[in-house]
C-alpha cells in the first residue's frame, strides 16, 4: 500500500468524522472546533494531490481567519446549547436522513458510474500546484478576476462594518 | 486495496461532505452552525475542482478554487455581521424565531 492511499484513507475518514460532529453537536463551540480539523483534514487531502499553495491558503484563510471570526461571535453572543434540537424523532430529522441518504447515493453514482480511468495524478500536477506557477498564473490570465475579487472584498468589510456597527443615538 | 487513488474517489468523498453539510443546513437552527455548514459545502466543492485540476493537469481549477476562497472570506465577514445585528434587534440566533421579513 503507498502512502498516498493511506494518507487520503486516514484523512478521507477524519474529514467525514468531523463533517458529521459539526452537524450533531448541540454546542456551538464544538461544532466549530471540529470544523477547524475539517479544513485541516482538507488542507491534508490539498496535500495528497500536490496543491501545496491552496494547502497552505486553505489553513491561513479558513481555519486562520474565518473560523476566528466565527469562534469570536459565538464569544460575544454568549450562545448556550441548542434546545431542543433532537425532540425526539421528528419527521423533519427522518426526511432529512432519507433524502442526504439518496443524494449521496445519486451523487456517488454519478461520479462513479462512468469511469475516466484516471488513476493517477497527472505528471504535470507537481509543478501547477507550486506558489511559482499559481502566482504567474494568477497575474496575467487571471488578472482581471484578481481585482474584481480585491473589489470586492474592500466592498464586504465596509459593508459588515456598516452592518455590525451599533446605531447612532440621534 | 488499490495502488493509486483513481478519481472517482476524491469525487465521491467530496460529494458526502457535500451532502452532510446540505443536512446540517436543512437540520439546524442556530444561524451560526447553519453558517458553518455552508463553509463546508463550499469546501467540498473546492475538493472536486482541486482534484480533477490535479488530475488533468490544469491550473485552472486552482485558481478557481483561490477564487472561491476569496468569496468565502467575504460571505464570512457579511454573514456574521447580520447574525450579529440580527441578535441585537431581536435577541437570537435562531432561524426559526426570526419573521423580520414575514408579511
Amino acid at each position: 500500500m503507498s502512502l498516498h492511499v493511506i494518507m487520503f484513507s486516514l484523512l478521507a475518514i477524519l474529514a467525514i468524522a468531523t463533517g458529521v460532529l459539526l452537524v450533531t453537536r448541540r454546542n456551538p463551540v464544538s461544532a466549530a472546533v471540529s470544523l477547524i480539523l475539517h479544513f485541516f483534514a482538507l488542507s491534508g487531502l490539498y496535500l495528497t494531490l500536490n496543491a501545496q499553495f491552496l494547502a497552505a491558503v486553505q489553513i491561513l484563510v479558513y481555519a486562520g481567519a474565518i473560523m476566528v471570526l466565527v469562534v469570536f461571535v459565538i464569544m460575544l453572543l454568549n450562545l448556550g446549547k441548542e434546545q431542543n434540537l433532537r425532540e425526539n424523532f421528528n419527521p423533519r430529522t427522518a426526511i432529512t436522513i432519507a433524502m442526504s441518504a439518496a443524494l449521496i447515493m445519486q451523487l456517488v453514482l454519478t461520479f462513479t458510474g462512468n469511469p475516466t480511468g484516471k488513476n493517477q495524478l497527472s505528471a504535470a500536477s507537481e509543478k501547477i500546484g507550486s506558489p511559482a506557477e499559481i502566482g504567474n498564473i494568477l497575474f496575467s490570465t487571471y488578472i482581471f478576476p484578481f481585482e474584481a475579487i480585491s473589489l470586492l472584498l474592500l466592498v464586504a468589510v465596509v459593508g459588515s462594518i456598516i452592518l455590525a456597527k451599533r446605531t447612532v443615538d440621534k | 486495496m488499490p495502488q493509486n487513488i483513481p478519481l472517482e474517489y476524491y469525487l465521491a468523498l467530496s460529494a458526502i461532505m457535500f451532502v452532510i453539510g446540505a443536512a446540517g443546513v436543512v437540520t439546524r437552527r442556530n444561524a451560526i452552525i447553519i453558517f458553518m455548514c455552508i463553509e463546508m459545502m463550499l469546501n467540498a466543492v473546492n475538493l472536486t475542482l482541486v482534484s480533477f485540476s490535479s488530475y488533468l493537469g490544469d491550473a485552472s481549477g486552482q485558481m478557481f478554487v483561490f477564487f472561491v476562497m476569496a468569496v468565502a472570506a467575504a460571505e464570512a465577514a457579511v454573514g456574521l455581521a447580520i447574525v450579529l445585528s440580527l441578535f441585537r434587534s431581536s435577541q437570537t440566533v435562531y432561524v426559526d424565531e426570526v419573521n423580520l421579513m414575514k408579511w
